[in-house]
Parts: C-alpha cells; sequence; structure tokens
C-alpha cells in the first residue's frame, strides 16, 4: 500500500470522491442535458444562507443546508414554471439572497468562524465518517430514482412539451429532477465548497458528452471520469500543496479543454479518413 | 361521420387579450383539414386546447367523447419547432420510442419496438433508425419527429406548422407522407403558411381569433381541383379568385 493511503483522512478522501462522482454522474448529465447548470448553481448558492443558520444555531451547517438546498430548489422550480418571472431571473434573487441571508447569519453568530472557508471553497481532506455515510445513502437514492424513472426523466429532458402529451407528469418530473440537484449539491459543498459545486456538476458530463450520444453511458463514463479526474486534482493538490477544493476545479477544466482538442482532432481524422474512402471508390 | 373532436364555443385569452373566441369545431373521422391562419391568429393555442394542455377559458371540449387529458392518448402530435437540442444523447430511434411511452415503471416491449419500426418506415427513415439525430437534416429530423408522433398508432394526428422545416422541393413528399396517413388516421394541420393548402386537403378552416370553417359543403378542394383544371394552391379570401366563400360576421 502506498505510504499516502496509510492515512484515514486520505482513504476517506478517496471514498468520498468515488461517491460523490456516482451522484454527479447521474445529477450532471441531467444538468447539461438539461440545461439546468445555472439553477444548479443558484440552489448552491443560496444554501449558503443555510450554513449560515447553522452556524447562528450552533448547530452542524449540512444539517441546515439541506432544507435550505431543498426549498429553494423548489421555489426556483415553482417560480420558473409562471410566465411572470423569466427562470434566470428567478434564479438570480436566489442565488443573491441566500448568499445576503447566510452573511448575515454568520455576522450575527458570536464569536469566529474558524471552518467558514470550507464550506465555501471544500476541504475534502477534513470529511467526517459520518458525512460518508450520508453521501452513501445520497448516492443510493438517486440511482435507484433514476434506475425507476429513467424514461420520464429522458423524455422531459428531451422535449417537455411532447413528454406531456404522452402522459409524462412533467411537472413531478422536474421537480424531481431539482430535488436531486439540491441533495447532490449538500453532499458537493463538502468536497468543492458552495462557489464551484457547479464545476463537479457539469464538467464531467460535459466532457464525456462529447463522445457518447447515449444516456446511460453518458452517466457511466461521467461517474469514471468525475471520479479519476478528483482524484487526480487531489493527488495534485497534495505535490503543490495547493488548496484541494480549487485545485480540482483547475484540472477538472483543464481535461474539459483538453478535451476539446481532442475531439476535434478525432473530427479531422474521421473526416480526412472518409475523405480517403470515397476519393478511393471514386 | 363520427365526431372524434368537439369543440364548442371555445373562449381563451392570454393576460387578458383574447386569442380563441367562440371557436366550434368538429374533427370527424378520416379527416384531413387544415386550419390556416396568421401567426399569432390562434393556431397553436387551439391545438394545446385539444391536447389538454391548456385549459379554455369558457367552452367545452371533447376528444373522442372524453376530457383532453383522456382523449389525448389516442392522439398523435408533431408540436412546432419543438425546442429539440440536436446534441442531445438520442438517435433516431429513442426519439420515435418516446412516442410509446405507456405509464411510469411500464419498460417498452417487444410491440413498442415492431410499432417504432413500422413508424419509422412509413415515413422512410427506418435505415436510419441507429443515428444520433444531429446527423439529419431538418426535413430528415422533421420525418422523425412525424414517426414519433404515430408510433403510437393514434386514430389522430396534430400536426403544427408541419412544413415550416422543410423546403419546398422536399414539400411534395411530405404531402404525399400525410395523405398515406390520412388513411390510417385523421390528420389535421395548422398552418400560416396558405401555399401550404394543397389539392391534398379536403377541408379548411381559417383561424385569426375566430374560426371560420369551409367544410366539404363547399366541395372539397381535391375536387375543386378537377373543376379549375389546376392544383390549388392559393385560397383567396378576397375577390379575384374566390374558391371558398367570404367569411361573415366579422
Amino acid at each position: 500500500m502506498p505510504e499516502i493511503l496509510q492515512y484515514e483522512f486520505i482513504r476517506n478522501a478517496i471514498i468520498a470522491s468515488v461517491l460523490v462522482n456516482i451522484i454527479c454522474g447521474i445529477v450532471g448529465t441531467y444538468i447539461v442535458i438539461k440545461k439546468i447548470a445555472l439553477i444548479s448553481g443558484g440552489i448552491s448558492h443560496a444554501t449558503f444562507g443555510g450554513i449560515g443558520l447553522g452556524y447562528f444555531l450552533g448547530i452542524n451547517p449540512i444539517l441546515t443546508a439541506i432544507p435550505f438546498s431543498l426549498v429553494s430548489a423548489l421555489a426556483i422550480g415553482l417560480l420558473s414554471r409562471g410566465k411572470r418571472f423569466s427562470r434566470d431571473t428567478a434564479i438570480s434573487i436566489f442565488w443573491a439572497a441566500g448568499m445576503a441571508l447566510g452573511i448575515i447569519f454568520i455576522s450575527l453568530s458570536p464569536g469566529y468562524a474558524p471552518d467558514l472557508f470550507s464550506y465555501l471553497f471544500g476541504n475534502i481532506l477534513t470529511i467526517p465518517v459520518m458525512d460518508l455515510y450520508i453521501m452513501a445513502a445520497l448516492a443510493l437514492l438517486v440511482i435507484m430514482l433514476t434506475a425507476l424513472f429513467f424514461r420520464e426523466l429522458a423524455a422531459v429532458s428531451f422535449d417537455e412539451e411532447f413528454a406531456a402529451v404522452t402522459g409524462i407528469p412533467h411537472n413531478i418530473i422536474n421537480t424531481l429532477l431539482l430535488l436531486m440537484v439540491s441533495l447532490s449539491v449538500v453532499v458537493l459543498i463538502r468536497i468543492v465548497g458552495i462557489i464551484m459545486v457547479i464545476a463537479l456538476l457539469t464538467i464531467p458530463a460535459a466532457i464525456c458528452r462529447q463522445f457518447t450520444y447515449n444516456i446511460k453511458k453518458l452517466i457511466i463514463s461521467s461517474m469514471v471520469t468525475g471520479t479519476l479526474l478528483t482524484l487526480g486534482g487531489l493527488w495534485i493538490s497534495y505535490l503543490l500543496d495547493l488548496a484541494s477544493g480549487a485545485t480540482i476545479i483547475l484540472f477538472l477544466a483543464a481535461v474539459f479543454m483538453l478535451s476539446i482538442i481532442i475531439k476535434v482532432l478525432i473530427s479531422r481524422l474521421k473526416k480526412n479518413n472518409n475523405t480517403y474512402k470515397s476519393a478511393r471508390m471514386d | 361521420m363520427k365526431k372524434i373532436v368537439e369543440l364548442k364555443d371555445v373562449y381563451f385569452s392570454y393576460d387578458g387579450v383574447p386569442v380563441l373566441s367562440g371557436i366550434n369545431l368538429d374533427i370527424e373521422k378520416k379527416d384531413i383539414m387544415a386550419v390556416i391562419g396568421p401567426n399569432g391568429g390562434g393556431k397553436t393555442t387551439l391545438l394545446k386546447i385539444i391536447l389538454g394542455l391548456i385549459k379554455p377559458a369558457q367552452g367545452k371540449v371533447l376528444v373522442f367523447g372524453k376530457r383532453p387529458e383522456e382523449g389525448r392518448k389516442r392522439i398523435g402530435y408533431l408540436p412546432q419547432n419543438p425546442d429539440i437540442d440536436l446534441g442531445f444523447p438520442m438517435s433516431v430511434y429513442g426519439t420515435a420510442l418516446m412516442g410509446r411511452y405507456k405509464g411510469p415503471l411500464r419498460r417498452y416491449n417487444n410491440a413498442d419496438r415492431e410499432a417504432v419500426y413500422e413508424a419509422l418506415e412509413l415515413v422512410g427513415m427506418k435505415k436510419m433508425a441507429g443515428r444520433h439525430i444531429s446527423m439529419l437534416s431538418g426535413g430528415q429530423l422533421q420525418r422523425v419527429l412525424i414517426a414519433r408522433a404515430i408510433a403510437r398508432k393514434p386514430e389522430l394526428l396534430l400536426m403544427d406548422e408541419p412544413l415550416s422545416n422543410i423546403d419546398a422541393g422536399t414539400q411534395k413528399s411530405v404531402y404525399e407522407l400525410f395523405l398515406r396517413l390520412g388513411k390510417k388516421m385523421s390528420v389535421v394541420f395548422v398552418t400560416h403558411d396558405i401555399s401550404a393548402i394543397s389539392s391534398y386537403v379536403e377541408k379548411v378552416a381559417c383561424l385569426n381569433r375566430k374560426l371560420y370553417y369551409h367544410g366539404p359543403k363547399e366541395g372539397s378542394l381535391g375536387r375543386l381541383e378537377g373543376a379549375y383544371g389546376c392544383p390549388i394552391e392559393m385560397i383567396a379570401h378576397g375577390v379575384p379568385h374566390r374558391v371558398l366563400k367570404s367569411h361573415t360576421g366579422d
């Protein structure tokens, strides 16, 4: 066993990486194909209000984050369903108001908030064992819901109006998806923090989407890619002694850029091959 | 003829602006009907009311003798310029299969697969079943979406601007497709493009907030074609080339 694996916090970080990327592979896939990345950003920032409330009440901020995340997901969903406000208006309001509420709560709380930064920017190395159990339970829940409603989720993401005509309860499916997003936001806060949650949700699916046209394959490949890149980022942060959350995100972004170049090269190669083939046929 | 859709005195408005007023419309079995009207005339709204996607402010809507939400199981629907992301991970086959949705927790079976291949065959897209939708032309995608609508073997096919993504060259073959479909089911489509009304259409209704019905009483356009000795592609509500009666009461 390599020396680094002897530390329990490293082992926990690895387990956490696998668990969150199981969740992100699924939820991120739907976020990317349904184009609701900004909703996820809004939910995660609104959740900061819950973190602040936790500090204020002196309880584990993750516990107070859960209801904030769920309620903001439902509220953004409801507000953007009507015609009065556009979806991005609803998102912006919750995004800022949640952050503001968090700041007020924290400034009202007595004393110094020592691990506030770990909620904003994440710290995968300090994850308590209890959180691993929460992550495992959520991963199981997300897998089950997706397996049960796979057809509905695909249809609503593809063409919501047609889905409604075929009898799919599209509002319920949309709400279910937003609830899954909000739960994944909560577990991701520990890893990369509120501000960067959106990157871990979208980048692995955005990378893999370029290479597959099948939702199931996209989910599985996003899980694998996300896990490898999270661990890779963690390794780099260990080597260079940098903040783990930020290093993971930068590594993800760098690989994303690289994947675009690879995709372009593959397309060129295929094109050349085809021209070569058709030239030979002539 | 048996009525399959019945609208009686239907009113609808968006934010106080009337979109539909006093609409009466019957769709009968084996109808091939076109509803024409300007943009904003309420055509899409009319279809959505029949589909039960929106509720009329007033009036009665019966679809196969039931509420639209129940009756729409027997309708196939082709939305207007559907907001489909061509990069979406979905094949031609997968797209058409969505038309076969039966309900939660009910998997697709062999009958569904057969119905999808049959529908793709009918629109001439069976050979491309395995392709990703980003590889299709606008006209091919439209055919796939028609296949999705007819995969559930509907008794009525509602189409919203079915020719909008199709260039003039392929329009004829799409019309012939409508004609073939018309033998199996009632076909109703709405369009703002009056040149889309060809001799294939048997009944025409004009919609601009109010509906003016030009039923078979005025002779099917097919028969009119015989009378005029030319394909009728234009309907003149004005004087020069009157084919249909003028509207009264407006």
